[in-house]
C-alpha cells in the first residue's frame, strides 16, 4: 500500500487502523491497538461509538498521551489513565 | 447574535440528517454562523466554534477559515481554549501553510511555562507537525526539557526530539550529552522512549551507530531484568512484562548487532533466552519471538541460533492463526535463499500452506513453494503444484503455470516425465499460460528426439477432447504439423500405439481452423501445420491444397497472406516444396527472454512470423543464397534516419526468416534488399546477386566527403538510366586510428527540393588502421536537377568517448546531378 502496511484490527462494528512502515513488526502494532482500545475502555467507561463522535477532542487527547512523532510513547495503562483524570479536572 | 450551539447539540443535528444534502445544508448554516462570530472577535464562544469546526473538518469539509482563530486561541491563557486550539493547529496546519510559522513564538513560550500540562501540549504539537525551522528554532528548548525531573515532560521531549531529528539530521549532535543518562532510567515510559530516540539516532548515522554500541551490555542488561522479574501490574500485557519495551529493545539490538561481531556475541545468549522463554500462547507472545526472529537473521549470529530462529517460525505456521502464519511465510520468503537447508525441513507445513483458504497466504506459500524446489524434491512438489494449480484462483494460475515450467526445466529428472508435467499444465491451465511460453516449449520438444512419437501421439489425444485452450492448440497443430508422419505410422514404445489415419487428422486440423474459438495467431499455426502435412502425407495432397485454396480469401490479412503463399507453392514450385517443408532441426538452446528481441531488432516491416527459425547452418538445404527473406518481398526501402545497425543477437543466432517465403514468391520488381544483421557472408551474398538497378552508369568520379580525426568518408555515385533524376551514392567510411570505431551511425540532410533515402548500412564497427569499412547506400532523388550539397552528421564511439560532428558536402562533381 504505496510504502506502508496498514494494521487493523476490529472490534464490533469499528475498525481500529495503523499505518507503518513495511519494516516494523505487525504484531507488536496489534498488540498497541489492543491497548489503546483498553485503555478509551476505561476512560469513557465502556465505550461505545457515540461516545468516540461525541468526545472526540478527548479521544485525541488519549491519542496523544500514548503515541507522539509517529511511536508508542506510554504502555503503562494506569499511568494514562492517571494523566487524564488530571487533564480533566483543569477544565 | 444568540450563542452558538453547542458541540453536542451540533452533532447530534448532523447526525440526524438523512440524506448528504440535508447533511451539507446544515452544515454550511452552521459555517455561516461560525463565520460571523470570528469577525466580531467573541472570545468567550471561540472555543466551541473551533471544535464544532474540527468536527466538520473531519467529517471532510473545508475548514480552513479557521487557522487564525486556531492561533487566538493558543495565544489565550485558559487552559481549554489552548487545548483545542493546539489541536485544531495539529489538524487544520501543516507544513504547505505559513500559518504555522506564526505558532512558533507561541510555542516557545508553552514550552517555558509553568504547569507541565501546558508544556506537554506544546511539546505534542511540535512533535506532530513542526516544520524543519520551527524544529530549528525550538530544538533548544527541547533539549531543556529533556533533562528536567518530571518523567512525564521527558518521555514527550524524547519523542519531539525524535521528531525534530527526523525533518533536521544536523541537530542529532545536540541531542547527543543528553542522552548518556537516558538508559539509566527506571521509569518505563522514559526507558522507551529513549529507546526509541537511539534507535532513530543510531538509524540516521553511522558515526551514532560506533558510539552506541558500547551501550549492548546494558541493554542486555535491561532486557534480562525485563523478563527475569516478577509480575509487574502497570506494565503487562496478559503476563508478559512491558512487551513493548522488549520489542524495541531488540529492534536496537538489531541495528546496533548489524555487520558487527563483538556486539553480536554478546546478544546471541538472551536472543537465545528470549526464544525460549517467551510463552506463545498469546499474540503478545509471538510478537516478541517474531522481533527475536527479525534479529537473529539480520545480526552475525551463529548457526544454531538461526535454526533456532528458523524453527520459531515453523511453529508459527502451525498456528492457527492467520496474521501469524502470514507473518511467518513472509519472512521465510527472506530467509530462503541464506538458509535453505534449513527451511527445507519445514516444506510440508508450507505445502500444507497452498490448501489454505486465504489468498495473501496461499500467494505467499506458493512463491516460497518455487523457491524451495530442488533437484531432490522435484516429483513430490510438483504433484502438489500442480494440484494446486488446478484449484487455484485465475489471477494466480499465469504466475503459477510459469513457475512450474521455470522450475521443471531446471530439474526435470527425464524427458518424459517433463512433458508429462507440460502438457498436464496446458491441459489445465491452458488458457493462462504466458504468451511467450510456447515458442520455449516447441523448442523443447524438438529438443528431446527420441520422444518425438510419443509427444505428439498425446498431444493428438489432448486436442481431439477439446481445442479451446489458445496454447495448447497452438503447440499441438505445430507438433502434428512437424511428425504427422510419425502419428500416422502407428509406432511408439511408451504408449500403446492408436490407429490414426492421415483424414482424421486433416480432420482435427481443419475443425480447428473453422471453430469460432480459434484466435487468429492459432489459426495460422494450423494453416502452417496443414500445409507441412502435404508432404509428410502421400495420399491426402488435394485435400490439402483445398483447403489452403479456401482461406486464400479470408478477411484475416495472416491467413490470406499465408494461403496465397502456399497456393503458388503447390501451382509454380511443386518441385521445391518437398525440400522446403522438410523437417526442422534441433534448435540451440535459447533463455525465454531472448527469443522476443529477435522480433523487434530486425527492423523489416514484415508480418509477425510465429516460429523461431533454426541458425544459419541449417538454411544451405533450403533457400538458394536467399537470405534476405521477405513474405512480401516488396517492402519499402528504410525510412531516411537509418536504423543502427544493431549488435548480432548472441543467444540463438537465428534471423527471421521464413520456410518458405523468399523473394522468387512475389511478382513486384526486386526492390533493393532490405538489409539485415546477420553475419557479413550472407550481406555479401545478398548484395552482388541483387544488383540495385539494371543498368549502372559508371564514369563519375568519386569524392571524399568527410576527413577528420582519422575518420574518412568516401562518397561513389552511380546514376541510373531508367530514371535520371535519382543518384545512388555509396558511402565507404574507414578508420585510421588505432581504436576501432563503434555504434558508427551516419545521418544526412539535403535542402528541400531535394529527397535522400538512407539504406542500413553494413555494420556499426569501423575497424581501426583501415582494415575495414562501413558501406551504407544512399538515394538521392533530384527533379529539379540542382546542385546537390549535403550537410552530414556523423555520432561514433572512439577511444571510449561518444564523439559527434557536423559537416557540410558541397563538392558533388558535376556529373552526379545534371
Amino acid at each position: 500500500f504505496r510504502n506502508f502496511k496498514i494494521i487493523y484490527r476490529r472490534y464490533a462494528g469499528l475498525y481500529f487502523c495503523i499505518c507503518v512502515d513495511v519494516t516494523d513488526n505487525n504484531l507488536a502494532y496489534l498488540e498497541a491497538i489492543h491497548n489503546f482500545v483498553e485503555v478509551l475502555n476505561e476512560y469513557f467507561h465502556n465505550v461505545c461509538e457515540l461516545d468516540l463522535v461525541f468526545n472526540f477532542y478527548k479521544v485525541y487527547t488519549v491519542v496523544d498521551e500514548m503515541f507522539l512523532a509517529g511511536e508508542i510513547r506510554e504502555t503503562s495503562q494506569t499511568k494514562v489513565l492517571k494523566q487524564l483524570l488530571m487533564l480533566q479536572s483543569l477544565e | 447574535m444568540p450563542a452558538p450551539i453547542r458541540l453536542r447539540e451540533l452533532i447530534r443535528t448532523i447526525r440526524t440528517a438523512r440524506t448528504q444534502a440535508e447533511e451539507r445544508e446544515m452544515i454550511q448554516k452552521e459555517c455561516a454562523a461560525i463565520r460571523s462570530s470570528f469577525r466580531e472577535e467573541d472570545n468567550t464562544y471561540r472555543c466551541r466554534n473551533v471544535a464544532k469546526l474540527l468536527y466538520m473538518h473531519m467529517l471532510g469539509y473545508p475548514a480552513h477559515f479557521g487557522q487564525l482563530e486556531c492561533l487566538k486561541l493558543i495565544a489565550s491563557q485558559k487552559f481549554t481554549d489552548k487545548r483545542i486550539g493546539y489541536l485544531g493547529a495539529m489538524l487544520l496546519l501543516d507544513e504547505r501553510q505559513d500559518v504555522h510559522l506564526l505558532m512558533t513564538n507561541c510555542i516557545k513560550n508553552d514550552l517555558n511555562h509553568s504547569t507541565q500540562y501546558v508544556q506537554g501540549l506544546a511539546l505534542c504539537t511540535l512533535g506532530c507537525m513542526g516544520s524543519s525551522e520551527m524544529c530549528r528554532d525550538l530544538a533548544g528548548e527541547v533539549e531543556k526539557l529533556l533533562k528536567t525531573s518530571n518523567s512525564y515532560l521527558r518521555k514527550k521531549a524524547a519523542l519531539c526530539a525524535v521528531h525534530v531529528i527526523r525533518k533536521v539530521p544536523e541537530l542529532m549532535e545536540m541531542f547527543l550529552p543528553a542522552t548518556k543518562n537516558l538508559l539509566n532510567e527506571k521509569n518505563h515510559g522514559v526507558l522507551h522512549t529513549s529507546v526509541v530516540l537511539l534507535t532513530e539516532m543510531c538509524e540516521r548515522s553511522p558515526d551514532m551507530l560506533a558510539h552506541f554500541r558500547k551501550l549492548v551490555p546494558q541493554l542486555v542488561r535491561i532486557l534480562k531484568n525485563l523478563i527475569m522479574s516478577g509480575y509487574s501490574p502497570e506494565h503487562d500485557v496478559s503476563g508478559i512484562s512491558d512487551p513493548f519495551l522488549q520489542v524495541r529493545i531488540l529492534r536496537l539490538l538489531r541495528i546496533l548487532g548489524r555487520n558487527d561481531d563483538d556486539s553480536s556475541e554478546a546478544m546471541n545468549d538472551i536472543l537465545a533466552q528470549v526464544a525460549t522463554n517467551t510463552e506463545t500462547s498469546k499474540n503478545v507472545g509471538n510478537a516478541i519471538l517474531y522481533e527475536t526472529v527479525l534479529t537473529i537473521m539480520d545480526i552475525k549470529s551463529e548457526s544454531g541460533l538461526r535454526v533456532l530462529a528458523i524453527n520459531i517460525l515453523g511453529r508459527f505456521l502451525l498456528n492457527n492463526d492467520k496474521n501469524i502464519r502470514y507473518v511467518a511465510l513472509t519472512s521465510l520468503l527472506k530467509t530462503v535463499q541464506t538458509d535453505h537447508n534449513a527451511v527445507q525441513r519445514h516444506r510440508s507445513t508450507i505445502v500444507d500452506c497452498l490448501k489454505d483458504l486465504d489468498v495473501s497466504i496461499k500467494r505467499r506459500a506458493m512463491e516460497l513453494s518455487f523457491a524451495l524446489v530442488n533437484g531432490n524434491n522435484v516429483r513430490g512438489m510438483m504433484k502438489e503444484l500442480l494440484y494446486f494449480l488446478d484449484s487455484c484462483e485465475p489471477e494466480f494460475k499465469a504466475d503459477c503455470a510459469s513457475g512450474i515450467f521455470l522450475a521443471s526445466e531446471k530439474y526435470a529428472p527425464s524427458k518424459r516425465w517433463h512433458i508429462d508435467t507440460i502438457m498436464r499444465v496446458l491441459t489445465m491451465a491452458g488458457s493462462y499460460v504466458r504468451d511467450d511460453a510456447v515458442p520455449s516449449l516447441i523448442q523443447l520438444i524438438t529438443n528431446s528426439v527420441e520422444m518425438h512419437t510419443y509427444t505428439v501421439q498425446r498431444l493428438y489425444k489432448a486436442i481431439l477432447g477439446d481445442y479451446s485452450q489458445q496454447p495448447l492448440v497452438q503447440v499441438a497443430s505445430w507438433c502434428i504439423g512437424e511428425y504427422g508422419d510419425l502419428l500416422v505410422s502407428g509406432q511408439c514404445e511408451e504408449e500403446p500405439p492408436i490407429q490414426v489415419t492421415e483424414d482424421e487428422v486433416l480432420d482435427i486440423l481443419e475443425s480447428i481452423l473453422i471453430s469460432n474459438m480459434s484466435a487468429s495467431v492459432t489459426r495460422g499455426y494450423t494453416l502452417t501445420a496443414i500445409m507441412k502435412l502435404s508432404t509428410r502425407f502421400t495420399c491426402n495432397v488435394n485435400r490439402v491444397r483445398k483447403i489452403v485454396s479456401v482461406y486464400s480469401s479470408s478477411i484475416d490479412v495472416e491467413l490470406q497472406q499465408r494461403a496465397v503463399e502456399y497456393n503458388t507453392l503447390f501451382k509454380k514450385y511443386d518441385h521445391m516444396r518437398p525440400a522446403l517443408l522438410e523437417r526442422m532441426p534441433v534448435m540451440e538452446k535459447v533463455t525465454i527472454n531472448g527469443l522476443t528481441e529477435i522480433v523487434q531488432s530486425n527492423g523489416e516491416t514484415e508480418s509477425a512470423v510465429l516460429e523461431t527459425k533454426s541458425p544459419p547452418s541449417g538454411l544451405q538445404p533450403l533457400s538458394q543464397a536467399n537470405d534476405l527473406l521477405d513474405l512480401l518481398g516488396g517492402t519499402d526501402i528504410t525510412p531516411v534516419i537509418p536504423t543502427a545497425p544493431t549488435s548480432k543477437p548472441d543467444s540463438t543466432g537465428g534471423e527471421l526468416l521464413d520456410l518458405l517465403g523468399d523473394l522468387n514468391l512475389t511478382c513486384s520488381p526486386v526492390s533493393a534488399p532490405v538489409p539485415q544483421i546477420a553475419q557479413p557472408p550472407f550481406l555479401l551474398d545478398g548484395l552482388p546477386s541483387q544488383p540495385l538497378f539494371s543498368d549502372i552508369a559508371a564514369g563519375i568520379p568519386s569524392i571524399t566527403a568527410y576527413n577528420k580525426n582519422g575518420l574518412k568518408i568516401d562518397f561513389t555515385f552511380e546514376r541510373s538510366n531508367t530514371n535520371p533524376s535519382v543518384t545512388v551514392i555509396t558511402i565507404q567510411a574507414s578508420n585510421s586510428t588505432e581504436l576501432d570505431m563503434t555504434d558508427f551511425v551516419f545521418q544526412a540532410a539535403v535542402p528541400k527540393t531535394f529527397q535522400l533515402q538512407l539504406l542500413s548500412p553494413s555494420s556499426g564497427v569501423i575497424p581501426a588502421f583501415n582494415s575495414g569499412t562501413i558501406t551504407q547506400v544512399i538515394k538521392v532523388l533530384n527533379p529539379q536537377k540542382q546542385q546537390l550539397r549535403m550537410r552530414i552528421k556523423l555520432t561514433y564511439n572512439h577511444k571510449g568517448s561518444a564523439i559527434q560532428d557536423l559537416a557540410e558536402v558541397s563538392n558533388f562533381p558535376p556529373q552526379s546531378w545534371q
